[in-house]
């Protein structure tokens, strides 16, 4: 994380190393720059020089956009650090850009002062057409705010490639090479990761490997003998718990999480999904697993995605869909069937801008009352919500753990920002995960489909195959002792009770609610849920070292809440809910506990910046 | 299915479960339960293995009635959901009841990527040509015109024939049978039970409440030989009172033709021969124009073609990546931190 230090302001031309606690670089280009790759390797040098770090890419909706235009823009965004990193930053101290659009689009962001690396190359008439510039901002005195450093950077890689027999158009497509090695030289960064991962990469194309590495060690080497020698900087590595880390991303997480869980429960997990931005990367990473034995269905649609792992789950698998808000809203009537038949089943919702197809691509936390109200009939579902990129995976794992306990659907919320952002994850071994208990099938005799565990209520799961213990379920109510078809109307009511009671119940498993900075009494509680995490997190550690009684509370168990949730909102003057919503957990907090919370919203497809939690933790603790 | 259970060790009492059947009196569907519970003891397989999936309907009640496992799911989906139960388990014997409203309306996007996909599962289609559960509207297999509480002048939509759907969408067995021609039904069922794949069974099926009769111009017995066109790979296209009458193909229109062979300068041998194999009969012979033509019933198209689940079990078998979750997790670029 980057704590509130001089050093982060701007860059200093005096000296030739200097230490930064942390930095905020964004790379942004056109969709055809490789600017991800870029991003890729530049987070992959930083993880091995051992910064904590967060990045998050932010790509356009269109699949070729046509080049040059702004709405073409791909960016990719890390911040490293010597101590904790909690979001991809704010504001980026560092800022790449490869072209006018990627400029006019990412300039705003930039830190006053701070680092500019213009490719001149880029700007031609036409492309500072595109990207709206009346005048060429490179001789218009724009940009004298920050420190900027103009380079042809096309120019300069066909000629450090010009020994490689390569078109004029492929000998280009290695600027991001030389970007990068100008961007680890800056920071100190050694070249042995980026050369391995090329080597890989290319291993059939020697000719491009060859370019890309010239192209590489040429810009690393542009920065040891140019005028970039007044900007250097180097970031000590951070102090983290020992251990194996990867660097891993939400939606990546949640596949591996859903993946641990089966091989520990020992069942065969099935997906059913159909392909939605941003959630369709977790169909892709199961997909490759099928030799630990994960079956990925593609479905025709949303409805037979989540009708397929229902399937799945009678059948004794774990079943799992995916999906973003439109398709949540499609699987909407089968989840009510998995909540009447009672078969576990995890629903991942990857949120995204709604109504309607709104904004694919963009992040948001509309979902929540959907996830918690939204079917007919008094349908209640365990809703969890993950935190952080690596969060994601013990957020799956309990999704699947919870649902074979009590015999439930469970939805997880992540969301855009999660799933494309990645942080380092301290890599757990099998044997740290947790058991996931099977029960053992009741006698034979006298067996009824919806007899229940005393204590969890959940009942047994005796899947097709079983001798014995034929039976039928569906989606029609039945009576509670024989699970027989029945429409009386008290028994109706005792199973309404029942499937509701059962749900409460997993808060019994729960760790008690608890706030993860400051005291659990005072002036202000923020309370977050879902990938608010880190922006608030950092404000409310921030306004604390500066003696304010504020505290952070964050959710990852919406429905049930953990227990003692109300006691803890109890204990603060004040409670306020920054949200990306208009509001919706603040919502629940207000009908479930009569609490007065305090909304803090912001819905533009975009997460908080930590200044604006700040100044919204002050402002409720200034009135 | 290795381990099968001899025949004689299980009986029509075996599949009737403790449930009351709550049709309406002089359903065809009590007909259907009462051959399917006679032909599951004939399979050989034990109950534990069978399982019977249905959607929403008068006909989708039928898995209650059975005493096997059983799936009563929503409305037009449990083609998708039979499809996950398959994924998840492949030695299950899967029977999938659905009708003209459930399978071709509301549920018609399933059907037919489930049959493309031949997922191996029996779907028995009960084609009733109305809506029973919701009190008489027209479905899509109603006649165009029809009168009923939703459409007080007649429809305006033109019926879909569920064997020319199935077809269609590249279904692998397609056959048809009569909800009180038990025989018929049975042979259809086994020849159903024995399809690897999507085996799509079409059974006219007469609803006497709302829609009474609509088969009767050819399932009455006074018809049935004049109306109905039994067809069995490799015999000739027959049919009437003592099978005076036959269809043959007109190649020069690519049509099918009624022709009373012996008459107006035809002969035996221009009865076509059913070639079960040959998809452009099966089309032709789902689509004769009744009253001209006879209704065929029986199996008009059976073919082999590898299932969706042999392809998904393939796949785990040859599939390349980590083989331990310690691998999975590592990754290919771990870092350590000491």
């Amino acid at each position: 994380m980057n704590e509130p230090t001089t050093d982060r302001t701007s860059v200093q031309p005096q000296s030739t190393v200097m230490r930064r606690s942390g930095a905020v670089v964004r790379f942004a280009g056109d969709s055809g720059d490789g600017m991800q790759i870029t991003g890729d390797q530049f987070t992959t040098s930083t993880a091995l020089a051992g910064n904590d770090l967060a990045t998050l890419p932010d790509y356009p909706a269109e699949i070729r956009a046509p080049a040059g235009t702004l709405y073409g823009v791909s960016g990719f965004q890390i911040r490293f650090g010597s101590s904790d990193v909690f979001t991809p930053g704010d504001s980026p101290d560092v800022l790449v850009a490869m072209n006018p659009a990627a400029l006019r689009t990412n300039l705003r962001d930039l830190i006053p002062g701070g680092l500019l690396v213009v490719n001149t190359g880029a700007f031609t008439q036409a492309n500072l057409d595109k990207a709206g510039y009346t005048s060429n901002p490179l001789e218009d005195g724009s940009l004298a705010g920050w420190n900027l450093v103009a380079l042809d950077i096309t120019k300069l890689t066909l000629t450090a490639v010009r020994t490689v027999a390569l078109s004029t158009k492929e000998a280009g497509r290695c600027k991001n090479f030389w970007t990068l090695g100008l961007m680890l030289w800056v920071f100190s960064r050694t070249l042995d990761s980026s050369i391995e991962w090329i080597e890989a990469r290319f291993k059939r194309r020697a000719d491009f490997a060859q370019a890309n590495i010239l192209a590489l060690r040429a810009g690393y080497a542009y920065g040891e003998t140019t005028e970039f020698s007044h900007v250097r900087y180097e970031v000590p590595p951070a102090k983290v718990a020992p251990g194996l880390y990867r660097s891993i991303s939400g939606n990546t997480a949640l596949a591996y999480g859903l993946i641990a869980a089966a091989q520990v429960a020992g069942r065969k997990l099935v997906l059913g999904s159909y392909p939605i931005t941003p959630a369709t990367d977790i169909l892709h990473e199961l997909s490759k697993h099928k030799a630990l034995g994960v079956v990925t269905l593609q479905a025709e649609d949303e409805i037979a995605a989540i009708c397929s792992a229902i399937g799945a789950s009678f059948g004794g698998a774990i079943g799992v869909t995916s999906t973003s808000g439109p398709g949540m809203a499609l699987k909407t009537e089968a989840l009510g069937l998995a909540v009447s038949t009672e078969l576990p089943l995890v629903v991942l919702n990857v949120q995204r801008g709604g109504p309607s197809t709104g904004l694919p691509t963009k992040t948001e936390q509309a979902d929540l009352l959907q996830a918690v109200h939204g079917r007919n009939g008094e349908t209640p579902v365990c809703v969890l919500a993950a935190s952080t990129p690596a969060n994601c995976f013990e957020v799956a794992y309990e999704a699947v753990s919870i649902a074979l306990t009590h015999m439930t659907p469970v939805i997880v919320l992540s969301d855009g920002y999660l799933a494309n952002g990645a942080e380092p994850w301290r890599i757990p071994s099998t044997a740290e995960l947790p058991p996931i208990a099977r029960r053992e099938l009741p006698p034979v005799e006298g067996f009824r489909a919806f007899e229940r565990d005393p204590e969890t209520l959940a009942r047994h799961w005796v899947a097709p195959g079983t001798p014995g213990y034929e039976h039928r379920i569906g989606g029609l109510e039945k009576d509670a002792t024989t699970g027989h078809i029945s429409y009386d109307p008290v028994n109706h009511e005792k199973m309404i009770h029942l499937r509701a009671e059962k749900v409460a119940r997993i808060a019994r498993g729960l760790p008690p609610a608890k706030v993860c900075v400051g005291a659990d009494q005072g002036r202000l509680l923020v309370v977050g849920w879902g990938s608010t995490y880190g922006s608030i997190h950092e404000a409310v550690r921030r306004c604390s070292q500066d003696g304010l009684s504020v505290s952070h509370l964050h959710l990852t168990h919406i429905h049930p809440f953990p227990p003692g949730l109300g006691a803890l909102l109890q204990r603060f003057e004040r409670i306020l809910v920054p949200e990306l919503n208009l509001g919706q957990l603040s919502q629940l907090l207000r009908s479930e506990f009569l609490v007065p919370t305090r909304n803090f919203n912001k819905v533009q497809g975009k997460p908080f910046h930590v200044e604006e939690l700040v100044s919204a933790i002050r402002t409720e603790l200034e009135n | 299915m290795s381990d099968l259970v001899p025949q004689s060790q299980l009986t029509r009492k075996d599949f009737v479960s403790n449930q009351d059947v709550r049709w309406c009196p002089g359903c065809g569907d009590y007909a259907i339960l009462n051959t399917v519970q006679k032909f599951l003891p004939t399979l050989g397989i034990p109950k534990e293995r069978i399982v019977w999936v249905s959607g929403i309907g008068c006909s989708s009640r039928f898995p209650y009635y059975l005493e096997t496992y059983g799936f009563h799911t929503i409305h037009g989906r449990a083609p998708a959901i039979a499809t996950g139960l398959r994924a998840a388990n492949p030695e299950l014997s899967l029977w999938l009841v659905t009708g003209d409203g459930d399978g071709l309306s509301i549920g018609g996007n399933h059907l037919l990527h489930c049959l493309r996909r031949n997922v191996d599962l029996r779907i028995l289609m009960f084609n009733n040509r109305i809506y029973g559960l919701t009190k008489g509207q027209y479905s899509p297999t109603s006649e165009q015109g029809k009168i009923t509480k939703s459409s007080p002048q007649g429809t305006a939509d033109h019926p879909v024939d569920p064997a020319t759907f199935a077809l269609g969408c590249g279904g692998t067995f397609v056959a048809r049978s009569i909800d009180v021609a038990a025989a018929h039904l049975t042979s259809v069922l086994e020849r159903a039970a024995a399809h690897r794949g999507t085996a799509f069974v079409e059974i006219f099926q007469n609803c006497s409440v709302f829609n009474d009769g609509a088969f009767d111009s050819f399932t009455d017995k006074s018809l049935a030989a004049e109306r109905q066109l039994h067809v069995q790979h490799g015999a000739p296209l027959r049919y009437g009172k003592n099978g005076e009458l036959g269809v043959r193909l007109n190649p020069r229109i690519l049509a099918l033709e009624v022709i009373r062979p012996g008459q107006d300068g035809t002969t035996d041998a221009d009865v076509l021969i059913h070639d079960e194999t040959n998809q452009t009969i099966a089309h032709l012979l789902t689509h004769m124009p009744f009253a001209e033509f006879p209704v065929a019933l029986g199996v008009l198209y059976a073919v082999e073609r590898p299932t969706y689940d042999q392809g998904i079990a393939q796949q785990l078998e040859t599939a390349n990546g980590p083989r331990d979750l310690d691998q999975l997790l590592r990754g290919t670029s771990p870092w350590t931190v000491l």
